[in-house]
């Protein structure tokens, strides 16, 4: 069986002989292997030419990226983005006050690391750091305070990777502890919460995220008077913190579920009240388990929000289309090229979160790695 | 009282104060939706006591002792432990618990929390122990269970037997009236069923009131005040062990005796 074999290979990291045996081993596989072979020269030669030899590293203009005589074949015209990436990252945030977006992404990075390194000191104090200090500190820092000397910049004038980053974070931050309710309620006892939490999880569940975000932004204006009728963005970010808390209860009761029954038992003959037991017992340890399964929506998640493009918000991708209209920078290739940047962005966070994913699984699968 | 019945016979003084009850069943009744599982249990039990309870599998013996700490809730009569009633009072069952210790088939050792950890949880948010206290009382009950060297380890790494004499230093850590003992060496390979009975035996010497789910016979010969026979969710006989043993009183009693003593 060539997949079986080709999963061995991957597995075991193997030598040359092995490339042999798993690779020729029969007519199928010698047809697949030359298969794939054909497919990996078709695309991978034009693409690195295009992307790299061809490409045009620095330039003012359109004009350096069109063909001229130094410059005989078109390639991807990254002057353009990086003539642009200050646009991409910050949208119209104003110059002098990018600094607080730079330091919004430290705080970011920093929760992260916290929240992702399982043996990290002082992890009880991340969660409250990562759930309570940092929105906090973030809402602050962006949306300004003028009492502190912070000017306020309004969210129309956010966009680019920011925005990009405010919605998947927003979403991820907001989803877990909604979603850890929301699961916890749907296996409660008491029927009014069960009720709610299902209805809640099989509606959402049960729409496209795009249908979500138009109902916050275009038919929620319908009903409330525009006084009362919060941010545009703020809408978008209720919506998805909405959709993802419906998807996040699912992943939370499947880790719940896995968590025998004789656990809260214990926990509750030890004298534990319900909290108690759910919160130094029961959600630890089913909470450990479904990282894998979290990674993985909040990579769904990630990409999802490019979504919000559609109701007129600046996002990653929202800026690049913009941008690659500006007769500026006008070339054959200049949309190809920030297609492909943005590509690169989702491609790296998305990669990056799988791998931890994969390696959580694998310290997970070898017993707790205690 | 219709309790009378299933008492003890003369020989044995029964509880007459009401403080030397340590539980009170009364006509107790359970259903598992159309299964009725407990059928009129009328159980007094002093405190100081030891009652061993056996009978074949399904005959509730599990669900009765369940009951005493809510588990499992009771749909007839009255369970009154150390002279509180349990009903609906989220609060009385929160008291109850506090005194009831419990050691389960299969441990229930919590995985994510070192041996120590897993002792001081209760005593801490639930007595509202100093950190220290909580340790400082954990070990000492470690070292009744001859384990203090596996504090900080992991209850993964123990064998069967450590990891129940565990369970039963996590109880004792809440300074228990009660201890509840559910088929607490069913699950153990043979050569560790020992250590646990050792550990047991050691308790019932101290003077703790005790009801063991159990088929351990000679365990039960050697420490038990009563024993208990339950088949078909009813309390069938209950004996001194001597008589019960040597001179059973019912059919079933008999039948079953027969079955697991060869």
């Amino acid at each position: 069986m060539p997949a079986k074999a080709s999963a061995r290979t991957l597995a075991a990291g193997s030598s040359s002989n092995d490339a042999q045996a798993n690779l020729f081993s029969s007519t199928l596989n010698v047809v697949l292997t030359i298969l794939c072979a054909l497919l990996f020269a078709f695309i991978v030669p034009p693409l690195v030419k295009f992307l790299f030899i061809d490409a045009v590293w620095d330039g003012a203009s359109r004009a350096d990226c069109l063909v001229h005589a130094g410059h005989p074949e078109m390639g991807a015209c990254w002057a353009f983005v990086i003539d642009r990436i200050n646009f991409f990252t910050y949208g119209f945030y104003p110059i002098d006050g990018r600094w607080r977006v730079d330091v919004f992404f430290a705080l970011l990075a920093f929760g992260v690391g916290w929240m992702a390194w399982l043996q990290a000191p002082r992890r009880d104090l991340g969660v409250i750091y990562f759930f309570v200090l940092m929105p906090v500190a973030s809402i602050v820092l962006l949306l300004g305070w003028p009492a502190i000397g912070l000017t306020r910049v309004p969210t129309t004038q956010w966009g680019g990777i920011l925005v990009t980053i405010v919605v998947a974070a927003v979403g991820i931050v907001a989803s877990l502890p909604i979603g850890i309710m929301l699961a916890l309620g749907r296996r409660s006892r008491l029927p009014a919460v069960r009720l709610f939490s299902v209805i809640f999880i099989e509606v959402v569940r049960g729409v496209p995220l795009i249908t979500v975000l138009f109902m916050a932004s275009v038919m929620l204006p319908l009903f409330v008077p525009e006084s009362l009728s919060p941010d545009k963005l703020l809408r978008a970010l209720i919506g998805v913190a909405l959709f993802s808390s419906a998807y996040m209860a699912e992943v939370v009761r499947a880790g719940l579920q896995a968590i025998p029954k004789g656990q809260f038992e214990a926990a509750m003959a030890v004298g534990l009240r319900y909290r108690q037991a759910m919160r130094f017992v029961v959600l630890p340890q089913a909470l450990t388990i479904t990282i894998p399964n979290i990674v993985n929506t909040t990579i769904g998640l990630f990409k999802d929000t490019t979504l919000v493009f559609v109701v007129g918000i600046f996002d990653l991708l929202k800026t690049i289309e913009s941008a690659r209209v500006d007769p500026n920078w006008a070339t054959p290739v200049t949309s190809t090229t920030g297609y492909a940047f943005a590509a690169m962005f989702y491609l790296v966070f998305c990669y990056g979160m799988s791998r931890y994913a994969r390696m959580v699984e694998k310290r997970l699968a070898t017993g707790n790695g205690r | 009282m219709a309790t009378e019945r299933n008492l003890a016979p003369a020989d044995l003084k029964p509880a007459q104060l009401k403080t030397d009850v340590a539980i009170d069943m009364i006509g107790v009744h359970k259903w598992f939706g159309e299964f009725h599982v407990l059928r009129d249990i009328n159980l007094r039990v002093a405190k100081g006591e030891r009652i061993v309870i056996c009978g074949p599998s399904g005959s509730g013996k599990s669900t009765m002792i369940r009951c005493i700490n809510r588990l499992e809730e009771h749909q007839q009569g009255r369970i009154v432990v150390d002279g509180v009633e349990l009903s609906g009072d989220v609060k009385k069952i929160d008291e109850v618990r506090r005194d009831v210790g419990m050691v389960f088939q299969h441990f229930n050792l919590f995985p994510h929390l070192t041996v120590l950890e897993n002792l001081t949880l209760a005593p801490i948010w639930v007595r509202k122990q100093p950190k220290k206290q909580a340790e400082e009382a954990a070990m000492h009950y470690l070292q009744r269970v001859k384990i203090p060297e596996q504090a900080g380890k992991y209850p993964g790494q123990l064998s069967g037997g450590q990891q129940q004499r565990v369970a039963i230093a996590r109880a004792l850590c809440m300074n228990p009236k009660i201890m509840l003992f559910d088929e607490p060496t069913s699950a153990l390979d043979p050569e560790m069923v020992k250590e646990v009975l050792d550990t047991m035996i050691q308790l019932a010497e101290d003077g703790m009131t005790m009801l063991v789910v159990s088929h351990e016979m000679g365990f039960a010969r050697q420490i038990a005040s009563r024993m208990v026979f339950m088949d078909e969710g009813q309390i069938v006989e209950v004996n001194t062990p001597k008589v019960f043993f040597d001179n059973p009183q019912h059919e079933r009693t008999k039948l079953f005796l027969s079955q697991i003593l060869h």
